[in-house]
C-alpha cells in the first residue's frame, strides 16, 4: 500500500528579492542582447564551432549532395505556389502554341504555365531538376569515396546505414518529382514503376491497386506523389541528414593519413572560421553551377514530351539516370515467366526490378558488418584507408561499379545504337555477357593493381626513390642512385594496419572440452580469400637494415668488376 | 478519172489500197478512242525514258520487267510515290545491301526521278506522286498543328522519337530522323510505307490528318531551344552525362581549389 506522501506545514521563510542581473553578457549591443536570451556564447565555449575538420576534396562530395539539397528546397518551394498536383483533365489554353486546345491534366498545365507563363519559372523548374540529379549523383559519388577509404569501419557503421537509407529516400524523391508533372515520358516511368509493383509475386496486382487506387493510371496518383515528393520524403531526408551531420560532429571526421595523424586525433582547422567560410563558399558556388546550368541547359522539355496518354510510349523514353540501371537491367533480361495454379510469376520484372534495387541496398547495408567479420577487427578507425591497402575491398568496389555500369549501358541501348549504328540485338546480347563478365574482368584488374601499388610503397620505402641523376661509369653502365624518403613519407607509406587472415581456431580449450568455435573452417578461407593477398609491409627491422644499407653506394660491384644497375 | 481508172489496173493498186484501208481504219480508231491525246505521247515518251533509266540502274535487283529477284522486292503496284520518295531521299538505287538503306546523296534530277516513277507506275496502279495541297501545311490553325502533334504522338512517335528525332529498331534498323525531311517525302513515306514503316493509306489517314502532322513536326523542329542548349538531344541519357560531367566533374575540381586553399593543415 501507497503511503500518503508527508507534507510540510511550513514554506521555508524566504524574503521575495528581484531576479539577478549581474548574470548578463560582457558584450553589449545586440550580441550580448542575443547571448543574454540564447546562450550563443555557450555554445562557442563547449568546443563546437572549434571543432576540427580535415582538409581534403573528396571530403567535400557530401557537401554538393548537401548543398543540391538545399537548392532543391529553396527551388522546390518556389515551384509549389504554382503546381497544380491534380489529374483531372482540362483543355490547355496557356501561351504554348503547339499544345494549344489538347486535353491535357491540371498538372501538366500547370508544369507549362510555370515553364511559359510564370516570370522566371522555367529557369527555376530547369535549376530544382538539375539539383535533383546532382543531389542523388554526388551521393552516389559520397558513397563510393566512404567505400572505399573504409570510412564505414568501426565506429561509423550507423552513419553508413543513415547514409544508405539517405540514397534510397533520395531515389524515391527524384522519382515521384519526376512523374509530377505528368508529361508522356514522366508517363511512362511511371508505367515501367506500376509493371514492378505488379511483377511481385502474389501480392503484385493488390500492391498496384493500393498504390494507384485502382487500374494504372487512375486519378489519384499525381496528389499522392505530391505529399511524397513534397512533405514525407524530404521530411525524412531532412531528419537523416541531420543525424547524419550529428554522427559526423559526434564521431568526428575521418583523415587520410599523414605525419601527425592518428586514430586519437583530427588534425586540420577548426569549424569556425576556417570552414564556415570554405563551407559557405563552396555552397554559393555549387548554387552558382545549378543556377547556370538550370540558365543554358535544357532539361525535362515537357513541352515536346506532350501529356501522358497510357496509349503512347515514344521511341528513346529513358528514366533518369539514376533508375536508368534498373531500366538496363529490364531491357536485357530474357523473357522468363512462371505459371504456378492462378499465379504469375514474371521473373523477367521482379528478378531484373525489384531484385536488384535489393540486392544492392542489401549488400550495401551489410558490408561494414561482412568486412568486420571478415578481417576480424574490432578497433576504431578514424584513419582512413588508402583503397590500394584494402586490395579485395577495393578490386569488389570496382566490380560493383563495372556492373552498375554495363547495367546503365544497357538502359540507353536504343541510344547507343542510333548515335553508333550498332544493332539493337547486338547490344542486348553483348550487355547480358558483360554484367557477369565484365565485373570479373574489373575484381582482377583493380586487385592486381592495388597489389603492384601496395609492392610499389614497400619498394619505395626500402629502398628510397630515385634521385633522377642518371650516372654513366666509366666501364659505360648506367645507374641512378637511390635516396632515402622522408620521415613523413614513409611513416604515410607504412602507417595502416597489417591485417593477418584469420586461422581456424580450436573448437576444444585447453582441457580439451568442446566449446564453441571462433573461426570456422569457411569464414578462415573467406578471410584468406580477402586479406591473402596483401604484401607484406615493411617491419620495423626491415626498414632499419634498409636504412643501414642506403648508406652503401647503390651501384655495387659483381665479381668481375664491372658495375651492374641496381 | 481516166487516171484512177487506169491506176486500177496497176499491179501496185492493191498494196496500196490495203495501205490506205489500214490507215483509214487507223485514224478513225485515233479519232473514236478517248485515250489517244497529244500529251499521252509525252507520257509514253516519259514512260520510255523511265524504262530506260530503270533498265540500266534498278533492273539488277528488281528484274528487268519489275517483277522483282531475290535481291530486290517486286515494284509493280508500289506507285510513283514510292519511287519519288525512294530515289528523291537518295535511298535508291542502293550502293549495298544492309539492314536498312540510308539517306545519300541524290544523284538524279527530278526530270530523271519522275521518269522512273511513270514508268513504274505504269506497270500497276499504286500512289501518286502528290500535289502539294497535299502535303503542305500552309494556311493550317494553331489547334489544327497542335492536334498534328497529338496525331505524331500517337502515331509515330513510338518509332521516330519524341518530336521525330529518330529512334532504334531491331538488327540495325532504325526509325530515321524526321528533322530534315522534306514535307512531300514525308508524305509519300506514309502513303507508302518504305522499308520498316507500316502504310497509312487515306481511309486511316485523310490528307487533312497529314498535314497537320507535317505541320506540327515543322513548327516543333523550327521553335526555338526554349530553356537553353539541348546538349545532345538524347533525353535523360544526356542530362544524365551532362550532371556527372559538368555537375561533379566541375565541382570536384572546385573541391579541390577550395581543399589546397588558404589555412591548409598538412
Amino acid at each position: 500500500m501507497a503511503r500518503p506522501t508527508s507534507v510540510v506545514d511550513s514554506s521555508p521563510d524566504v524574503e521575495a528579492r528581484e531576479a539577478d542581473s549581474t548574470n548578463s553578457s560582457q558584450t553589449g549591443g545586440v550580441l550580448g542582447w542575443a547571448d543574454d536570451r540564447l546562450g550563443l556564447a555557450k555554445l562557442g565555449r563547449s568546443g563546437l564551432l572549434r571543432k576540427v575538420f580535415p582538409d581534403h576534396w573528396s571530403f567535400l562530395l557530401g557537401e554538393i549532395a548537401l548543398y543540391s539539397f538545399i537548392v532543391l528546397l529553396l527551388t522546390g518551394v518556389f515551384l509549389t505556389i504554382w503546381f497544380k498536383p491534380s489529374m483531372a483533365e482540362i483543355e490547355y489554353d496557356g501561351s504554348y502554341q503547339l499544345l494549344k486546345g489538347l486535353p491535357v491534366s491540371e498538372a501538366f498545365a500547370s508544369t507549362l504555365n510555370i515553364s511559359f507563363d510564370v516570370r522566371g519559372g522555367l529557369l527555376v523548374r530547369q535549376i530544382h531538376h538539375w539539383a535533383a540529379l546532382l543531389f542523388v549523383a554526388a551521393a552516389f559519388v559520397h558513397m563510393l569515396r566512404v567505400f572505399f577509404t573504409g570510412a564505414f569501419r568501426k565506429p561509423r557503421e550507423v552513419n553508413w546505414l543513415i547514409g544508405i537509407g539517405l540514397m534510397s529516400m533520395s531515389l524515391i524523391a527524384g522519382f515521384a518529382g519526376y512523374s509530377l508533372p505528368d508529361d508522356l515520358l514522366s508517363g511512362t516511368g511511371l508505367r515501367f514503376v506500376d509493371g514492378l509493383i505488379r511483377s511481385v509475386p502474389i501480392i503484385g496486382t493488390w500492391a498496384e491497386f493500393f498504390v494507384f487506387g485502382g487500374e494504372f493510371p487512375g486519378s489519384i496518383l499525381i496528389p499522392r506523389l505530391y505529399m511524397v515528393h513534397i512533405l514525407l520524403v524530404p521530411g525524412l531526408l531532412l531528419g537523416l541528414v541531420a543525424a547524419h551531420l550529428a554522427l559526423v560532429f559526434y564521431y568526428k571526421h575521418t583523415q587520410y593519413p599523414g605525419p601527425g595523424r592518428s586514430d586519437n586525433n583530427v588534425v586540420g582547422y577548426p569549424l569556425f572560421p576556417v570552414y564556415m567560410a570554405k563551407a559557405g563558399g563552396f555552397f554559393f558556388i555549387v548554387f552558382g553551377f545549378l543556377v547556370l546550368m538550370g540558365g543554358l541547359f535544357q532539361i525535362n522539355p515537357v513541352w515536346l514530351y506532350g501529356p501522358y496518354d497510357p496509349a503512347k510510349v515514344t521511341a528513346g523514353s529513358q528514366p533518369d539516370w539514376y533508375m536508368g540501371w534498373v531500366e538496363g537491367a529490364i531491357r536485357i533480361m530474357p523473357n522468363l515467366e512462371s505459371h504456378w495454379g492462378p499465379t504469375t510469376w514474371s521473373w523477367a520484372i521482379f528478378l531484373p526490378g525489384v531484385g536488384l534495387m535489393g540486392l544492392l541496398f542489401g549488400a550495401l547495408a551489410v558490408w561494414p558488418f561482412v568486412e568486420a567479420w571478415l578481417t576480424g577487427d574490432k578497433r576504431e578507425h578514424h584513419v582512413l584507408d588508402r583503397p590500394r591497402n584494402a586490395p579485395t575491398r577495393t578490386a569488389l568496389g570496382v566490380a560493383g561499379i563495372t556492373c552498375y555500369a554495363m547495367f546503365w549501358l544497357a538502359g540507353g541501348n536504343d541510344i547507343i545504337a542510333t548515335r553508333f549504328h550498332l544493332s539493337l540485338n547486338a547490344i542486348t546480347v553483348f550487355m547480358r555477357v558483360a554484367v557477369f563478365v565484365a565485373p570479373v574482368i574489373a575484381f582482377i584488374v583493380t586487385k592486381r593493381i592495388c597489389l603492384s601499388l601496395q609492392r610499389s610503397d614497400r619498394e619505395r620505402t626500402l629502398h628510397g626513390s630515385e634521385d633522377g641523376v642518371i650516372v654513366r661509369s666509366p666501364e659505360g653502365g648506367y645507374s641512378e642512385a637511390h635516396v632515402a624518403l622522408s620521415q613523413d613519407e614513409a611513416f604515410a607509406l607504412t602507417q595502416h594496419l597489417q591485417h593477418e587472415p584469420l586461422a581456424v581456431s580450436s573448437d576444444t580449450d585447453d582441457a580439451g572440452v568442446a566449446k564453441k568455435q571462433q573461426v570456422g573452417r569457411v569464414r578462415a578461407a573467406l578471410s584468406r580469400w580477402f586479406l591473402g593477398a596483401d604484401v607484406q609491409k615493411p617491419t620495423v627491422r626491415e626498414i632499419e637494415h634498409a636504412d643501414h644499407h642506403g648508406e652503401l653506394p647503390e651501384v655495387e660491384s659483381s665479381d668481375d668488376g664491372k658495375p651492374q644497375l641496381h | 478519172m481516166k487516171l484512177l481508172t487506169k491506176f486500177r489496173r496497176h499491179s501496185l493498186a492493191r498494196p496500196a489500197l490495203l495501205i490506205l484501208a489500214l490507215v483509214v481504219v487507223g485514224l478513225g480508231y485515233a479519232g473514236v478512242n478517248p485515250q489517244r491525246s497529244s500529251a499521252e505521247t509525252e507520257t509514253t515518251q516519259q514512260v520510255e525514258q523511265g524504262k530506260a533509266l530503270f533498265d540500266l540502274t534498278c533492273s539488277s535487283c528488281h528484274g528487268l520487267g519489275a517483277e522483282g529477284t531475290s535481291q530486290g522486292p517486286t515494284l509493280i503496284g508500289v506507285g510513283a510515290a514510292a519511287v519519288d520518295f525512294q530515289m528523291g531521299t537518295g535511298r535508291m538505287p542502293a550502293a549495298r545491301r544492309e539492314a536498312q538503306l540510308p539517306v545519300r546523296e541524290v544523284n538524279y534530277s527530278q526530270e530523271q526521278i519522275e521518269a522512273v516513277a511513270a514508268y513504274v507506275a505504269s506497270l500497276g496502279a499504286g500512289p501518286a506522286i502528290p500535289s502539294s495541297e497535299q502535303y503542305s501545311p500552309e494556311g493550317l490553325s494553331d489547334d489544327e498543328i497542335a492536334r498534328g502533334g497529338s496525331l505524331f504522338r500517337a502515331n509515330c512517335s513510338a518509332c521516330h522519337g519524341i518530336t521525330g528525332g529518330g529512334g532504334a529498331m531491331p538488327n540495325g534498323k532504325f526509325a530515321p530522323s524526321l528533322v530534315d525531311t522534306s514535307s512531300r517525302h514525308i508524305y509519300e513515306a506514309m502513303r507508302t510505307g518504305p522499308q520498316q514503316m507500316p502504310t497509312f493509306s487515306k481511309d486511316v489517314m485523310p490528307d487533312q490528318s497529314v498535314r497537320e502532322i507535317i505541320g506540327y513536326l515543322e513548327d516543333a523542329n523550327g521553335q526555338p531551344n526554349h530553356g537553353g542548349l539541348t546538349m545532345g538531344d538524347a533525353g535523360p541519357v544526356s542530362e544524365g552525362l551532362w550532371v556527372f560531367i559538368i555537375g561533379i566533374g566541375g565541382l570536384s575540381v572546385v573541391a579541390t581549389w577550395i581543399a589546397k586553399k588558404g589555412a591548409r593543415a598538412r
